[in-house]
């Protein structure tokens, strides 16, 4: 989800016996629940898969920061102001917690940026739609935020231990994100003008497919999961969490009085659950490609943020080695 | 873009409001050790999490190895009478 697409082996899952000594024993300490930490032994795939994920994670929370960064100097009150701001400063810590926890895999800070920046790692799709209206704001808070709870939620429990961590603290602050866009919604749908209501359903319109794709593809298409849950990595099915997730919309969306755009969207007494319509999956993979509506502009913001700082960083080091000179001289 | 030196890592501690020892609760990247602090306050105090900041450099910390693990625990797992379950004492003895 925040991490749709990270390609494992490919091969199918080797079963123990298969495996060399070494990575038996480390299938087993996984599959005992025991948390992995960095210096431990872990096999290479393991390693490389790790910070494939973490690190599209980081950039989802950081690129994530650009479609609601948008509308921070337009918020309609100076108290929808303060909230939104102070959830796009929590998605810089979330990355910043997740850039460390990649970190302790042996890949540095320059490296996962220069990756996002060359195109080599990616982040979520859901971030290369553009935010219209203020009605994107409580659609983004509900929606996004409400799909990344439901993906992160489960990864608290993840084998490797800096990984599991860092989600224990994101999870801690995430819904107070769900409920400031939910309470934007509320504000709109239920409480607003006739004009303001036809603004929160048209970004339920705009958000609700692409939040679907969050999850990644379909169970059916994603053949490489099962190493991915053999390592506790992912913890759940895409099309489970997708399920989970719709079960726990439509009766939000319902209780806003706003349409879910889907004429398929129906309470399934035999199963228990909703039935839905798939999200367009070209589209998906169009976006990934790089062809969605704001990908070219994500990643040049986040490049010349980059670029425009450097003078900024080495500006501060040249400064702590100086002072950190003249101290040594001192004493 | 010329290639800038990283910034080094710390190693994050807090001690929280009830009076418990600091606690590492992450790291993050800084020139030095002030602005180390100031980062921390802005990452991992958001919501009055802390009353006291410690930063360490990472290159700085000496921990032990995975591997030691049986030599440095091992001694210590058939000394249970360093527990005070280990003690029976009579129920008459009163509250103890
Ligand atoms: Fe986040
Ligand atoms: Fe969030």
């Amino acid at each position: 989800m925040y991490s749709q697409m990270v390609k494992s082996t490919g091969k199918a899952v080797p079963t123990l016996a298969e495996l060399s000594p070494e990575d038996r024993a480390f299938q087993k300490r996984i599959d005992r629940g025991e948390k992995i930490e960095p210096k431990e032994y872990m096999p290479d795939a393991y390693r490389k898969n790790l910070i494939r994920q973490i690190g599209q994670h980081a950039h989802s929370e950081i690129v994530g920061q650009l479609p609601e960064g948008n509308w921070i100097t337009r918020a309609p009150t100076l108290e929808r102001k303060a909230n939104l701001l102070a959830k796009v400063q929590d998605e810089a810590g979330h990355g910043l917690y997740l850039y460390c926890a990649a970190e302790t895999l042996g890949v540095s800070r320059d490296e996962l940026y220069q990756m996002l920046h060359d195109g080599q790692m990616k982040y979520s799709s859901i971030f290369n739609y553009p935010t219209l209206t203020w009605a994107d704001m409580g659609a983004v808070g509900w929606l996004v935020d409400g799909a990344a709870i439901m993906n992160q939620v489960p990864l608290q429990r993840t084998s490797y231990g800096p990984y599991a961590r860092a989600m224990v603290r994101i999870c801690k602050e995430e819904s107070f994100h769900q409920r400031q866009g939910f309470h934007i919604m509320i504000a709109m749908a239920k409480n607003g003008t006739p004009e303001q209501f036809r603004m929160a359903q048209d970004a339920l319109n705009r958000f609700w497919y692409p939040s679907l794709m969050m999850f990644g593809p379909s169970d059916k298409d994603s053949v490489h999961s099962a190493q991915s849950m053999a390592w506790k990595i992912k913890m759940n099915t895409n099309d489970e969490l997708r399920q989970k997730f719709v079960d726990e919309t439509a009766p939000q969306a319902e209780f806003l009085g706003l349409t879910i755009p889907d004429e398929k969207l129906k309470w399934n007494e035999a199963t228990g659950h909703y039935d839905f319509s798939e999200p367009d999956w070209n589209e998906f993979y169009d976006v990934l490609n790089g062809n969605g509506p704001c990908n070219t502009e994500r990643l040049d913001t986040r490049k010349k943020a980059w670029a425009d700082g450097a003078w900024v960083r080495e500006g501060m080091m040249a400064h702590a080695e100086k002072k950190a000179l003249k101290a040594a001289k001192a004493g | 873009m010329t290639e800038s030196k990283e910034w080094p890592l710390w190693e994050i501690f807090i001690r929280g409001q009830h009076g418990m020892s600091h606690r590492h609760v992450g790291s993050l990247h800084a020139p030095d050790a002030e602005r180390a602090i100031k980062n921390a306050r802005d990452v991992y105090t958001r919501r009055n999490e802390g009353t006291s900041i410690w930063v360490v450099e990472a290159s700085s910390i000496t921990a032990s190895s995975p591997s030691d693990k049986g030599p440095l625990y091992e001694p210590s797992r058939d000394k249970v009478y360093r527990h005070p379950s280990f003690y029976d004492i009579p129920d008459d003895a009163g509250n103890m």
